[in-house]
């Protein structure tokens, strides 16, 4: 490794593979777990919501928001009961960070989800946790019970007059449950079909068309770490905007995949492939890089992106340059999302790689609003048949004019995520997808080979 | 017909112009307020906004306002300055504030709506020449108006299954569905049976019934209605007729009192269906699945059309003479109808006035639905209150008359409509009176009647009814009757006529209510029946409340308070 690369810093996974802890309540407790829901519960609710808006951390799901900001929306006028929902369903592709902390870890997110939940007055408190993480939802089980045993969650919290009850609730594989609205209906036992903004934003009319927050796991296990520390303290970690600690997932055609866990901005994108993930695999050279999860744009390895950051200074970057924060990749025209870094060397068909995440998005669309719904498997068929010797030349072109067709005309940000990929593979790599039309052979009837 | 909201007017820029609207009003309903067509397909002005659909996207912006000061922010010239919002939003859930800025016709959003009518119509079935909706179809209508006008679709379309039977008069088309989910919301908030949903996701999603559940509730056609493409076919009506054969004529469901307004359609004389027609005051766009089949009792096998004396088929006239020496003996009784019209009660009146009849009427009731389908199931016994028939709520029986024929009180019966056994008059009663029968179909009445004089049917004729909210409405002629036969209200008059030895009163309805202006009804004096033509008109039913209308709170119904 070289001896420039910042070493790893390590808070929400602190203990996630230490062979000595296991995810059971003594070990927390031997780490000085709860203490800092003590601190909390010493602090008015108030007080524990101002540290998070100094701490600027932003939120770990992929859009960013300012958490503390998120928690400012809350409609507390109303007098209907505030809820708090961790969002677990971690199902972009590319990103495995929640499921390390729920599975090695799950006390830290209930006692950060108690800290949460006192803050902005929340009686009821939900982990939506995806279908497949079975063993999570069985660990999560076991960890509120341990929990409401030692008086950490449910009635009276540390003998104080506060309770909050944790409830675990398990989707049924729909990535759309990912999107807070979603979420929240499939909550109410409905189909996950997202909600329409306005008027149903969540921090007003959200579960039950109540006042309700949504976080990601990462998210909430931050907040206890803010407390911790302090806000002001917290924000002093990573760079300005871009506070805290992330955890990326690193995926694809390297030597050493997996999650590190980096302060903001700490290092670049080359840093963390070439010396942290030890580099590609023996003899290929880099093609492109998907940031931050599947909906994230792509980015070539051969592009310079140019500009001028907020702050005013400007940059000339080349795909390593990227620093790993939030800013960066967005500067770099893509996303840091869900910090699922995707990597792809030069054997991979860059069409095929299209047709994978276009099947993903055909897939997992809700169906409920027609650009989404009709685009995404029409994308689908086009880059399916493109791989099954069938494309033509006009097919990248109608392949970008139905993704702009998409986006920013849908209900929820599904239809950019689906729109996003396509619009950049098409737009990066135009020649690998007019190639594929000369490689296509005349006398194949492009019907024959596809699935409906 | 629909009245403009008396809501506070506010100003909005529609399009670059300055145009006032109702304060909240959505933007859609706005801009058709100005005669800017805004296309949807989710949206229903009387369901919940879905905003699935995504064809009414338009251009909204607001005034600026500085952050820090709330002042607003004002271009060079002074004018406000807009933040247009970056993404179109959807019409159907934007409602206007003032000061609002839309665009309905800019660049953007012509491209949005072909953008949204192609995505439309690639898992479409594009055989309008077979589809049943072809004429009617909001699909095809946009398409034509705002779609690219050629396909750039190669893959192949999704297969769905073709013919579902969703419940006994509803059969759906899945592959012509597009996910609109209109008729969900209905099901769920106007019908209240909650049987419709989605199964399966994206492009795949289909519309069926819940395990176990059919779509049977009495409001189930109201889903065929509100579906904008041929997805939901009435089973009834679906291939039967191409819909622009067909004429339209306005008319009054005659169900129940509730008086949901209708649009007959009708080729050649031949009734096909009966759809709601809207009326905000009354039935909003519904009506009931039983009310849409009262068409086929026009041309049933119990249709009386000839005038007969004694089982004997006589001309009209001479049978019209023959009730008219009956009705000149004593000890006359007139069953009256609350499902005659009321220019029909009005003569009906003024005959019992001439016979010195006692007038006897029987109530129809039933179970109420507290939506469209009330428990007085007669369209017209607010008609008789007015028009001074009664004076007390009938009741659902004719035991006052058994007693009377009982007692000898009465020898010689006019009848409309009723049937006298079903009643509550006895057999042997029945024996004891002569009977002259006027009606449009065959009953105890007419079999045992000296005299019978056919009628036309409420599609037949025009005429008005008073509803459970003593509105007065009137219904046009929809359709020609059997040749050779008269209304109720000109046989009326010819006996009238006959009995007084006067000119026969006009049985066009103007002069029967230039009748009716002369002063005999206080409460319809001011009316003329050209103005009700027009606009249907409230009366003011206060001096009735003290009596039990058997009607329960309903929609757009509340009962008098008593």
């Amino acid at each position: 490794m070289n001896e420039q690369t910042p070493k790893e810093r390590r808070i929400i996974l602190k203990h996630a593979d230490d062979p000595t802890y296991s995810n059971r309540i003594s070990c927390y407790l031997r780490e000085g777990g709860y203490e800092v829901l003590k601190k909390a519960f010493g602090m008015k609710p108030e007080e524990v919501g101002e540290e998070v808006l100094k701490s600027g951390v932003r939120g770990r799901g992929g859009a960013g928001f300012p958490a503390g900001m998120k928690w400012k929306f809350l409609d507390r006028k109303s007098g209907k009961p505030i809820y708090l929902i961790c969002n677990a369903d971690e199902s972009e592709p590319g990103t495995f960070k929640d499921r390390q902390i729920m599975y090695k870890d799950p006390h830290q997110l209930i006692e950060g989800m108690m800290i949460a939940a006192y803050a902005i007055g929340a009686k009821q408190a939900f982990i939506y946790i995806r279908a497949e993480f079975h063993e999570g939802a069985r660990i999560l089980n076991q960890a509120i019970t341990e929990a409401k045993e030692n008086g950490y969650c449910g009635d009276n919290i540390l003998g104080s007059e506060y309770s909050c009850d944790l409830v675990v609730h398990r989707g049924a594989g729909a990535y759309i449950c990912g999107e807070e609205t979603g979420l929240i209906e499939s909550l109410e036992g409905k189909r996950p079909n997202p909600r329409i903004k306005p008027p149903y934003f969540p921090a007003v009319l959200g579960l039950y068309q109540c006042p309700t927050i949504v976080n990601n796991v990462e998210t909430l296990c931050n907040v206890r770490h803010i407390i911790e520390m302090g806000g002001e303290e917290f924000s002093k970690i990573g760079k300005p905007n871009n506070t805290g600690t992330r955890i990326w997932c690193v995926s694809g055609q390297v030597m050493k995949p997996g999650y590190y866990e980096f302060e903001c901005g700490a290092l670049t994108m080359g840093q963390l492939i070439f010396d942290v993930c030890g580099g590609l695999l023996p003899g290929r050279s880099l093609k492109a890089v998907i940031p931050g999860g599947s909906s994230a744009k792509v980015l070539r390895a051969d592009e310079r992106f140019t500009g001028t950051l907020k702050d005013g200074s400007e940059f000339d970057w080349g795909l390593e340059d990227i620093p790993l924060d939030f800013d960066g990749p967005m500067a770099a025209g893509s996303m840091s999302g869900s910090g699922g870094i995707i990597v792809m060397d030069d054997t991979v068909d860059i069409v095929e790689a299209m047709a994978n995440i276009n099947a993903f998005y055909a897939h997992e669309s809700c169906g409920q609003c027609t650009p989404c719904r009709e685009g995404s498997l029409w994308m689908r068929k086009i880059t399916q048949r493109m791989c099954s010797g069938g494309a033509r030349e006009e097919d990248a072109d109608l392949l970008l004019s139905v993704a702009k067709q998409i986006e920013g005309r849908t209900i929820c940000a599904f239809g950019e995520a689906a729109a996003w990929p396509t619009q950049s593979f098409v737009t990066k790599f135009k020649d690998d997808f007019i190639k594929k039309a000369s490689e296509s052979s005349d006398d194949r009837n492009p019907q024959t080979l596809q699935l409906i | 017909m629909i009245s403009p909201t008396k809501e506070e007017l506010i100003t909005i820029n529609l399009n670059g112009l300055e145009v006032e609207v109702p304060n909240g009003m959505n933007a859609v309903e706005a801009a058709a307020l100005h005669g800017h067509e805004v296309p949807h397909y989710c949206y229903h002005p009387k369901l919940s906004v879905a905003g699935n659909c995504r064809m009414c996207l338009v251009e909204m912006g607001t005034p600026m306002r500085d952050r820090a000061t709330g002042e607003p922010i004002l271009e060079e010239d002074g004018s406000p300055k807009i933040g247009w919002v970056p993404k179109p939003v959807i019409g159907c859930a934007t409602n206007v504030s003032s000061g609002m800025h839309l665009r309905t016709e800019s660049d953007l959003v012509s491209e949005c709506r072909e953008g949204i009518m192609e995505f439309l119509l690639v898992n479409h079935p594009l055989d309008c020449p077979i589809c049943d909706q072809a004429g009617e179809c909001r699909l095809q209508e946009f398409a034509t108006d705002y779609g690219r006008g050629y396909s750039r679709y190669v893959e192949r379309k999704n297969v769905k299954p073709k013919r579902t039977r969703l419940g006994p008069r509803v059969t759906l088309d899945d592959e012509r569905c597009i996910l609109c989910s209109r008729c969900i919301r209905f099901s769920q908030e106007v019908a209240k049976d909650d049987v419709l949903g989605f199964v399966d996701r994206g492009s795949f999603s289909t519309l069926t019934c819940f395990p176990g559940k059919e779509l049977s509730n009495n409001y189930s056609l109201n889903t065929v209605d509100i579906c904008p493409v041929g997805a939901l076919t009435s089973t009834d009506f679906r291939f039967k007729m191409r819909v622009w054969f067909l004429k339209e004529s306005k008319s009054i469901c005659v169900e129940s009192s509730a008086g949901c307004n209708t649009t007959v359609s009708s080729r050649e004389g031949v009734i096909q269906r009966i759809t709601p027609c809207r009326n905000d005051l009354v039935n909003d766009t519904w009506m009931t699945d039983s009310g849409r089949e009262i068409y086929k009792t026009v041309r049933s096998e119990d249709r009386i059309l000839r005038p007969s004396v004694k089982g004997e088929d006589q001309p009209l006239n001479e049978t019209i003479s023959s009730a008219v020496n009956i009705l000149q003996e004593n000890k006359i009784g007139l069953v009256a109808s609350c499902h005659s019209t009321l220019e029909e009660q009005i003569l009906t009146k003024k005959l019992a006035d001439l016979t010195k009849a006692e007038i006897f009427l029987r109530g129809h009731f039933g179970e109420d639905d507290g939506i469209l389908l009330s428990a007085d199931r007669s369209p017209n016994l607010r008609g008789a209150l007015v028009t001074g028939l009664i004076q007390e709520y009938p009741e659902d029986n004719l035991l006052a008359l058994n007693d009377a024929i009982t007692k000898g009180d009465v020898e010689v019966l006019l009848v409309m409509n009723e049937d006298l056994i079903k009643s509550g008059i006895s057999e042997e009663n029945l024996a004891k009176v002569k009977v002259v029968y006027i009606g449009t179909h065959s009953n105890s009445s007419s079999q045992n009647a000296d005299i019978v004089l056919p009628g036309l049917s409420v599609f037949e004729k025009g005429g008005s009814f008073i509803n459970r909210s003593f509105l007065l409405q009137s219904f046009e002629l929809c359709i020609p009757g059997p040749v050779g036969l008269k209304s109720q209200a000109e046989v009326l008059s010819a006996i009238i006529a006959q009995l007084s030895n006067e000119e026969c009163i006009s049985t066009n309805l103007d002069s029967i209510w230039e009748l009716v202006n002369s002063g005999q009804i206080d409460l319809l004096s001011s009316i003329t029946y050209a103005d009700l033509k027009v606009a249907p008109v409230q009366l003011d039913g206060s001096r009735w409340s003290q009596l039990n209308f058997v009607e329960k709170e309903a929609l757009n119904y509340r009962p008098l308070a008593s």
